[in-house]
């Protein structure tokens, strides 16, 4: 076998992932993509040993719901062929190996910087000097945004190739919000440390990432998470996808001057976090989910106080969006802009509601169920123009199966076992590997740790569904007016801290 | 067109009417109170991710604290998070609670520039950015100008060019990468300009605090207006806070 099975949060010992030629390598990841189509690359990562570089490869597959693992070593300064040069969904995976540890790909397409990263290999190298293609004509312009945008919004450069208002290319730096989280878990903190880390993450996705971190952690340490933690999660996760999906809806209706829409949706998401605020005493669910304990129980009273806010939001909700989309005004600034084609998505590796906004069928709470997913029978819902319209109504209607799924499970409220501290983990196990695979609201979360021989992490590596998504923004303006870039964007609502970590 | 009036009918008044003696729902963690019970002030100290308590006598950095609660669960006798938002300041020392020492955080008039309340009593306009920030003090403010809050209501605007503006918001911790930006954006703000810290992230660091990627030498260039603790604030600590600035005297 040249590669290692397991399923998602299964912790292995890191000599059991067969360590291969890179060229077998090669071929046998790039050769697993193209295969089927629900096989994609969920995570791919170096981890430095002096000289030598380990990578390490993650492949999902979603209909066998298992991880392929496999790993190469090779040296830093070697040159090698790159994945990308095959299929195009590693490209930013090898772009930050280069970044990161200088390791050269010989016939990589677009081999630029990721984040600038403060590790990074080449400090010559700054964000102020990014290498930008351009077009050399005159009939074209090129129009620069960022990297502080015009609202309270996080950095990021964006350079638009146009031609008159049509947008011929657009190309997105990032790296401006790294913060070197990665390295931060690595520093020997203690738990409650790296959960704060965890939910730093994103904080607009601060449950997704926080989940992910504590099973990382309760798989390292071999704590089997209880039913009512599990269901206060699982709660928590649909509750994070109904704030941000509506608070995206207010955004697209202020993208296109609808007032009415905005300030409906944009009221319509208080009441959802101020009953996180009522759970857990942050309207971002910021302190409510920690590795190997139940810290803030889903009571009773509590459940009859979210169906009571559910009540109220649904007759709401479900009256502004059948006026959003009945409106020919709304309905021609959402359709058939910003497309992103199914095989472009596929090829890209897009993950998430993006992913399922193009007709490509990727959503880990069916492929690798987590938390409570697989008692609900989850059915993703998939749209398959692509365009804003898609990504709208995908938003929509996953409000309404979150809901439903939040009321499925509010019917049943869990015993919750005498108050437990997170002392009853035990330290994590030496010579360890794990994945974590969370679906949150933008998609799927993959959070990877490798643990050493004292049971420390030596390597954390994560991954934001941004990484994969943030190529789908810039593919689908093109031909685009440029003043459609506002709902475009906000019909992804991609993360830059999820990104540049 | 009466769809329209349907719905604006139904939603009804949303608006918080007074923001200043408004409740926040649930158990919001706000202001703490420390007693002066005795606990294990050596387990005390450890307990805090990042770093926000000090023993000795036992005080609080709301710069620093990121509002988890931690401390209030493990030891309720000592410290208890109440549900007063007001917690902004312009004075850093304000920021840290001492034990049996049940006084609100405020902004001191006193120590506000002249020209703060002459030129910006009415109207501000502020400049927003992002240096670090994980969007949800972004989000917060954001939130600040919706129908509820409303903070436009009181002439508090933020607007999309520094050069509109009477001031900046920094968000996040400044990272390396956005150092030259923030300070490019800074000097294209005409004088006289305010300086306003949101966010645990912003004011001390936070979790970042010990991070290579952070440079926060911008912070010892210039002084810094009006502190707004929280992860992340809340909105009405943020709009308190900019009223008490400009208009409290």
């Amino acid at each position: 076998m040249h590669y290692l099975t397991i399923k998602n949060n299964q912790p292995v010992p890191v000599s059991d992932i067969p360590e291969i030629s890179y060229n077998a390598f090669l071929i046998l990841n790039t050769g697993m993509v193209v295969e089927t189509a629900g096989r994609h690359c969920v995570n791919y990562f170096g981890y430095p040993e002096g000289e030598k570089i380990l990578l390490i490869c993650c492949i999902a597959d979603d209909d066998e719901h298992v991880i392929y693992i496999s790993s190469s070593v090779v040296d830093i300064h070697s040159e090698l062929h790159s994945f990308t040069a095959k299929q195009l969904c590693f490209e930013k995976f090898e772009r930050e190996i280069h970044e990161n540890y200088g390791v050269q790909y010989s016939d990589h397409p677009w081999l630029k910087p990721v984040r600038y990263a403060h590790d990074r290999f080449d400090k010559t190298n700054v964000i102020s000097n990014y290498p930008f293609y351009s077009i050399d004509s005159e009939e074209l312009h090129e129009v620069g945004v960022g990297p502080i945008h015009a609202g309270i919004i996080e950095p990021g450069h964006f350079r638009f190739i146009c031609n008159g208002e049509q947008i011929l290319h657009l190309e997105i730096q990032l790296g401006y919000q790294h913060r070197g989280i990665e390295k931060l878990f690595l520093a020997e903190k203690p738990l409650n440390q790296l959960a704060t880390l965890a939910e730093n993450i994103a904080g607009d996705t601060t449950v997704g990432h926080s989940v992910a971190f504590a099973q990382v952690w309760e798989s390292l340490t071999g704590f089997e998470p209880g039913r009512d933690i599990d269901y206060a999660r699982t709660i928590a996760l649909e509750l994070e996808r109904i704030a941000i999906h509506t608070g995206d809806l207010s955004a697209v209706c202020t993208d296109i001057a609808y007032q009415l829409g905005s300030s409906v949706f944009g009221r319509l998401r208080t009441p959802i976090i101020n009953f996180l605020q009522e759970w857990c005493g942050n309207r971002l669910s910021k302190g409510l989910i920690r590795p190997g304990l139940n810290r803030y129980p889903l009571t009773s009273e509590l459940a009859k106080r979210l169906t009571v806010v559910l009540d109220t939001f649904e007759p709401d909700f479900t009256e502004m969006n059948k006026e959003l989309f009945n409106m020919p005004s709304a309905l021609s600034r959402f359709e058939r802009t910003g497309v992103v084609s199914t095989e472009d998505a596929s090829a890209i590796g897009a993950v998430g509601m993006t992913a399922r906004a193009s007709g490509v069928v990727r959503d880990t709470r069916v492929s690798h169920p987590h938390c409570l997913y697989s008692e609900l029978d989850h059915k993703p819902i998939v749209k398959r123009h692509g365009d804003v319209y898609s990504r709208v109504t995908i938003r929509k209607k996953e409000v309404f199966q979150s809901i439903k799924y939040i009321r499925a499970l509010l019917e049943n409220v869990p015993e919750v076992p005498e108050l437990q501290s997170s002392s009853i983990l035990k330290t994590p196990c030496a010579d360890l590997f794990t994945i974590s695979l969370v679906e949150g609201w933008r998609g799927e979360i993959c959070h990877c740790a490798i643990t050493g021989s004292n049971g420390k992490l030596i390597h954390y590596k994560i991954k934001d569904p941004s990484f994969h998504n943030w190529m789908a923004l810039a593919l689908s303006v093109r031909n685009n007016e440029i003043s459609d870039f506002p709902i475009c964007n906000k019909s992804f609502n991609l993360s830059y801290s999820g990104h540049d970590l | 067109m009466f769809n329209n009036l349907k719905i604006l009918y139904h939603q009804g008044k949303q608006f918080i009417p007074d923001v200043t003696t408004a409740k926040v729902p649930g158990i919001f963690r706000g202001r703490p109170v420390i007693t002066t019970v005795k606990v294990d002030e050596k387990e005390l100290n450890e307990l805090c991710p990042v770093n926000a308590i000090s023993v000795n006598p036992v005080c609080i950095d709301l710069g620093k604290c990121t509002f988890c609660g931690e401390c209030a669960m493990r030891f309720p006798e000592k410290i208890q998070f109440t549900a007063d938002y007001k917690i902004s300041a312009n004075e850093r020392e304000s920021l840290i609670i001492k034990e049996g020492d049940d006084k609100l955080v405020e902004v001191n008039p006193e120590k506000v520039r002249r020209e703060i309340h002459s030129l910006f009593g009415r109207s501000l306009k502020l400049r927003q950015v992002s240096a670090g920030g994980d969007n949800s003090c972004e989000w917060e403010l954001n939130a600040a100008n919706n129908v509820q809050f409303d903070m436009g209501r009181f002439g508090i605007e933020f607007v999309a060019s520094p050069r509109h503006a009477d001031g900046i918001v920094i968000t996040g911790p400044i990272t390396e990468n956005m150092a030259e930006p923030l300070q490019i954006c800074y000097d294209a703000t005409p004088d006289p300009k305010i300086i306003v810290l949101v966010g645990t992230d912003a004011i001390s660091g936070g979790i970042f605090a010990g991070s290579a990627a952070i440079d926060r030498s911008f912070l010892d260039k210039y002084p810094v207006d009006l502190y707004i603790p929280g992860n992340p604030a809340h909105p009405l600590t943020i709009i308190n806070g900019l009223l008490d600035l400009t208009r409290k005297s």
